[in-house]
């Protein structure tokens, strides 16, 4: 970054780390928080297409200065806090949510030599600072003294700690075979390419599986569909924010988009090579974009389940964290493992296949076993 | 296998979401102010008055009777009647109304004023972008706002405008064949009288014809 060193240069030496860093913070806020004005957009224009709609295309042309007038419209409304609400802890829990998931994102390499803060326990630091969600989730349901947003509080912390687990699990397995915790490492060790095929984890059994399970796992943890049983418009509103108006309405929104991209990536850094181009004749193209790129590939990749998938029951949610995702996570580890002993080759390809696919076969089966699917009858509604 | 229904369903989505941009027909969303469906010709809300010809004041068929007035369900319908005369379609002197105002904030679109209105004077519109700034003024209808002409009349509801001009211009030859007939009688009468002077009156034309 060597825009960076010559703005730093500007300051006194013994100013130097300060303002440094605060370049740094003012950087990911100010990238970020564009990302997520334009993420808004992007799938209120996606999910409108996919239902054969528009979408938003009346603020500017194509609709395009949409968020601005979101924006607006949060700042300018009234600020209501129900008289028996904990009023401090209701001020609290929407910073709760930005400040940890902006925390987050400081261990991301979004480029060559451009994460802000690179420490040997990033990913370890990750998870730390992402588990800090959850409480501003709970802190916010129980302060507002509503049955709504604290039915929403309690299904956010069921699914949170449940999907938790799975989470890191398939995240270990880059872990394990990288050897070391540094997220600029694990982007190092997934450098190079074989012929043209980049040298990606994705692209090995064990970590295709551990990508699988690390999204639905992210789904989950950042609330989207299928899994927003905690705002389930239909069915509680809005859940645990829904005592909250204007800018906190807001931060409640902007701090759910944000850890959407920090976990998005993690998942880029784990699995999808980080910010290294996946054709080895791109390699001009500045890193960083290759890093947008792929996140937005996946922010795409989101709206798009979001738009197929309707809500899972809490059931349907519970069985399948601890009797499908925990199974898969657990098998993905021992597969992860083997492919580290075995030599490169054919054979360890086939076992590891064999490893992933196997279970994935049988542990569906039974997850079938005793459901009757059949169409469904109504006695009274017709 | 397990995933299967998903893959489906993710191909089902993406295909409209790309259908959307190249299938035109897919998108049904009329884009309103810019675009709009053609209205349905038994649409209606508010009441106006018709008025024949181009001039609102003399062409109107509103002979201030006050029946829709006094029918009105929810009042909204206020009239001042007239001091003066002046000649209705056929050429007889009615009154006609001052003042009529509809609030259309009170308005119910009930149509029962058109029902009961014998002179067809009164008909339902079908305008509805009413919106104002001036809830108070802005949605009372004053005599200039609701007078509207008869070619507006079979612009927005054609069927039914054919139908009332069949009926009035039915209504007029009969008049005028009846005036025709009672100018033709007294002649006959008065060509009667002179050729036989001391004879008793005619008898007067009888009233139903």
């Amino acid at each position: 970054m060597n825009f960076k060193h010559w703005l730093v240069s500007f300051a006194p030496d013994t100013w130097q780390p300060l303002v440094s860093a605060l370049i740094s913070v003012a950087a990911i806020i100010f990238v970020f928080a564009s990302l997520f004005a334009l993420t808004t957009i992007l799938e209120r224009k996606g999910l409108g297409r996919i239902q054969n709609r528009y979408g938003p295309n009346r603020v500017g042309p194509f609709g395009v200065f949409q968020p601005i007038a979101d924006g607006l419209k949060a700042m300018t409304k009234e600020d209501i806090v129900p008289r028996a609400a904990d009023k401090v802890v209701h001020f609290i829990a929407p910073l709760v949510l930005v400040i940890p998931v902006f925390l987050a994102l400081a261990v991301i390499p979004v480029g060559r030599n451009m994460a802000a803060v690179d420490f040997d326990g990033g990913i370890l630091f990750f998870f730390a600072v992402g588990a800090a969600t959850e409480l501003s989730v709970f802190m916010a349901g129980w302060s507002s003294r509503n049955k709504y947003s604290l039915l929403g509080a309690m299904r956010a912390i069921a699914q949170m700690i449940s999907y938790e687990v799975p989470l890191i699990l398939s995240a270990v397995t880059v872990i394990m075979i990288v050897g070391s915790l540094s997220a600029t490492k694990i982007v190092d060790a997934q450098a190079g390419y074989f012929g043209w095929l980049p040298n990606w984890f994705v692209l090995t059994p064990w970590g295709f599986a551990g990508f699988i399970l690390f999204m639905i796992a992210a789904a989950a943890e950042s609330n989207r569909s299928p899994f927003d049983l905690p705002e389930g418009e239909s069915e509680i509103i809005a859940g645990y924010y829904i005592e909250y108006s204007g800018f906190k309405f807001a931060l409640f929104f902007l701090g759910e988009y944000i850890g959407l991209f920090a976990i998005s990536g993690l998942a880029i850094t784990l699995f999808l090579g980080g910010w290294h181009a996946p054709l080895p004749f791109l390699i001009w193209i500045p890193s960083y974009i290759w890093f947008f790129a792929k996140l937005l590939g996946l922010i795409a990749l989101f709206i798009w389940v979001r738009g197929t998938l309707p809500r899972l029951r809490m059931d349907q949610l519970m069985n399948f964290a601890w009797k499908f995702m925990l199974p898969m996570a657990l098998v993905n580890l021992l597969a992860a493992g083997v492919w580290h002993f075995i030599e490169p080759g054919f054979a360890r390809w086939a076992v590891c296949l064999v490893l992933v696919v196997g279970p994935y076969i049988m542990l569906g089966r039974s997850l079938f076993e005793h459901k009757q699917l059949a169409k469904r009858t109504y006695r009274y509604a017709e | 296998m397990l995933g299967e229904g998903i893959i489906k369903g993710m191909g089902e989505t993406a295909r409209n979401f790309f259908g959307s941009y190249v299938k035109e027909e897919r998108l049904t969303t009329v884009q309103y102010p810019e675009e709009r469906l053609p209205q349905k010709e038994a649409a209606r809300n508010f009441p106006f008055l018709l008025f024949d010809g181009n001039d609102p004041h003399a062409g109107l068929r509103c002979v201030a009777c006050q029946i829709c007035e006094k029918e009105c369900p929810p009042q909204c319908i206020y009239i001042v009647k007239s001091k003066d005369k002046k000649p209705d379609y056929i050429g007889k002197p009615q009154f006609y109304p001052a003042v009529f105002d509809i609030d259309t904030s009170v308005c119910m679109s009930c149509q029962i004023c058109v029902e009961v209105c014998p002179f067809e004077a009164i008909k339902m519109d079908t305008e509805f972008e009413l919106s104002t700034t001036d809830r108070f003024g802005g949605l009372l209808m004053r005599k200039s706002d609701l007078a509207k002409s008869n070619v507006y009349y079979h612009k927005i509801h054609p069927t039914e405008a054919d139908e009332v001009d069949g009926r009035l211009a039915s209504e007029k030859s009969k008049v005028e064949a009846k005036a025709k007939a009672d100018a033709e009688a007294k002649a006959k009468a008065a060509a009667a009288a002179k050729s036989a002077p001391p004879a008793k009156p005619a008898p007067a034309p009888a009233l139903t014809k």
